[in-house]
């Protein structure tokens, strides 16, 4: 066992531990606003990651602007889903919007499938970013240090627009009581169509950041998904900054069980999981609700 | 407000005549649909209706919506087929082997899952299937993509050739007709009863002194029990089992036919699986994407009918009997 991959398995712990956080975070936000778990967030995922490839693909724009100009999409497209579709099942049991939000995911990725196949699509890395430094103990790719930080930015940075900011002060208390704030003239169903339409470009981006990494592929969506799931059930949805720190953890220690022992790196966040709901079923900063 | 789940208890008195002309015309069928239709999709379509079935003994009983119930689908296929095929157990037992498997993982997964109720439980469900759903892509057993092939039928207690397709399809028939039997008996036992009231008022039965954990505990085993008696007689009866039958594609398969049909009526899994194996059937023949046309029902249920085909109809029913 060689210092360099364990670095840089720890690396791209770090990196899938990032996506995790992200992804968990909006549906955090969704959830809590909601009460209505998004299972379509791996479809925006997955979006985010095409709509970058085919930005650059079809109209010759690159990684830069696409990082800006991807997720504003899918933030619109998701917007659009609430508006038309989505918000019609909130006043029912929560598990039909599981259920809707989980159609509409089979609807978006099987029509990707449909069109582009099973195999995936390259994604160049941006220019500026290619190569990389030698630490000494590890080698570190530009592009992947690039992913955590943007990343590390992005969760520290919602969680001080909602813990911190007067919108973020609106949001909470939206969640705590929709009606009141209803009565302080605050358009709380505005509110809701923009918190979730930056819960899914928060996966809108996850996804244009995955896209050099990993290939741009219809399914990628799919298999985070259920992962995070998981982050979800052990975090439980109690806190912002729980997400986040149990996202990264979580990575983390994926990438450690694939130096390890890599047959078991896709089960060890499933055996956490059991862990947890077994000795703490509420999730580890989750609240009884 | 909570899931429509169109209980049988709403129309027991009213609708008993009419559920047995139901189920006496859905003999007849059973019966006389091998001359007509070919056996073998049959038998598929029966397995999937048996497998709805169990699916919906547990939402229809404890009102839990599983979403994992491929793995005990997919682990009793796997067992059965590796047992008849490599350690030539006869057909009985493989189907024995395969059940007691699912019950193994039902136990385990449902003392896990029932920890947490509604959305979570869900969300564990799925969880725990996608553990086991690489469990079977890791073990050399299954043979990971290629899957266990040409599983042999043998014979039904040593006498009847099972290669036979006509044979084959009315002992799968026969199974998933006691199968059907056992979940309309289990919904109208004093356990099923139970269940209903702890799905509708939990603390009420904690505080009468009912052990609701092992309640729904039993039931989430019966149900992964029966799941795994589907999945099995559909290992033997088609010859194979595969990563598609753990995977993620099946447990919500199984969750629509039983939306589409009706939550927790008894006929609701068998219409809805009827219709969705014969739509999977004929959508892959003319090269429509299948997964977009079930992303689309989906929707349409939930926004449109939530009773589902046999729940709605049954909706009806009541409100005209009522009236007149």
């Amino acid at each position: 066992m060689s210092a360099m991959a364990l670095f840089g398995q720890l690396l791209l712990g770090l990196i899938n531990g990032s996506f995790y956080a992200m992804l968990s975070l909006g549906l955090a936000i969704v959830f809590g606003l909601l009460g209505i778990v998004n299972a379509a967030q791996g479809a925006f995922y997955m979006l985010g990651a095409f709509f970058a490839w085919m930005l650059g693909q079809y109209l010759g724009i690159g990684y830069w602007p696409s990082l800006l100009l991807a997720p504003i999409g899918v933030a619109a497209f998701g917007m659009l889903l609430e508006r038309t579709i989505i918000k019609r099942v909130y006043n029912l049991d929560h598990l039909y919007g599981l259920l809707l939000t989980l159609g509409l995911f089979q609807i978006i990725q099987g029509l990707f499938v449909y069109w582009y196949g099973t195999s995936g699509q390259p994604y160049d890395y941006p220019e500026a970013l290619s190569g990389g430094h030698n630490l000494g103990f590890m080698f570190l790719p530009n592009y992947r240090a690039w992913v955590v930080v943007a990343s590390l930015i992005l969760c520290f940075g919602t969680w001080f627009a909602i813990e911190r900011t007067r919108l973020g002060a609106y949001l909470r208390a939206a969640t705590e009581n929709p009606t009141l704030v209803r009565a302080f003239g605050i358009n709380v169903p505005l509110l809701v169509t923009l918190a979730f339409g930056g819960g899914v470009a928060l996966a809108g981006v996850a996804g244009v950041l995955a896209a050099p990494i990993y290939q741009v592929n219809p399914l990628m969506g799919g298999n985070i998904l259920i992962t995070v799931f998981a982050v979800v059930v052990i975090g439980g949805f109690g806190s912002i900054l729980g997400s986040i720190v149990t996202g990264l953890m979580l990575g983390v220690l994926e990438g450690f069980s694939k130096v390890f022992y890599p047959e078991a790196s896709n089960m060890v966040i499933f055996a956490i999981m059991i862990v947890v709901l077994m000795t703490k079923p509420q999730g580890l900063f989750g609240r009884e609700r | 407000m909570a899931l429509e789940i169109s209980g049988i208890s709403a129309s027991e008195s009213k609708g008993r005549s009419l559920e047995w002309v139901a189920m006496a015309i859905g003999v007849v069928i059973l019966i006389g649909a091998p001359f007509v239709i070919y056996p073998v999709f049959l038998m598929e379509l029966l397995c999937m209706a048996l497998f709805a079935c169990a699916f919906n003994l547990l939402i229809g009983g404890g009102g839990l919506l599983s979403f994992g119930h491929a793995a005990f689908f997919g682990g009793g296929a796997y067992i059965a087929a590796e047992t008849a095929k490599e350690f030539g157990f006869p057909f009985e037992l493989a189907i024995l082997a395969g059940t007691l498997t699912a019950t193994f993982l039902g136990l385990i997964a449902g003392a896990i899952a029932i920890r947490r109720s509604g959305l979570i439980f869900a969300m564990v469900t799925l969880a725990l299937a996608q553990a086991i759903y690489f469990l079977a892509l890791r073990l050399p057993f299954t043979h990971s993509e290629d899957g266990i092939q040409a599983v042999p039928r043998g014979w039904l207690l040593g006498v009847v050739d099972l290669r036979d397709n006509m044979a084959m399809y009315y002992v799968t028939a026969g199974i998933f007709f006691l199968g059907y039997v056992l979940v309309r008996r289990v919904w109208k036992s004093p356990f099923g009863q139970v269940l209903r009231a702890i799905k509708d008022n939990q603390p009420r039965m904690i505080s009468l002194g009912f052990p609701v954990d092992r309640y729904k505990l039993i039931n989430f085993v019966l149900s992964a029990a029966l799941a795994g008696v589907a999945g099995s007689l559909k290992a033997v009866a088609l010859g194979l089992a595969t990563l598609t039958d753990v995977d993620f594609t099946t447990s919500a398969a199984v969750v629509l036919m039983v939306l589409l049909g009706g939550l927790g009526t008894l006929m609701g899994p068998v219409v809805g699986a009827v219709i969705t194996v014969s739509m999977d059937e004929y959508l892959a023949g003319i090269g429509v994407p299948v997964p977009v046309v079930i992303g689309v029902i989906f929707v349409l249920i939930i926004l449109i009918f939530r009773r589902g085909i046999v729940g709605e109809f049954l909706y009806y029913l009541n409100r005209w009997q009522s009236r007149g």
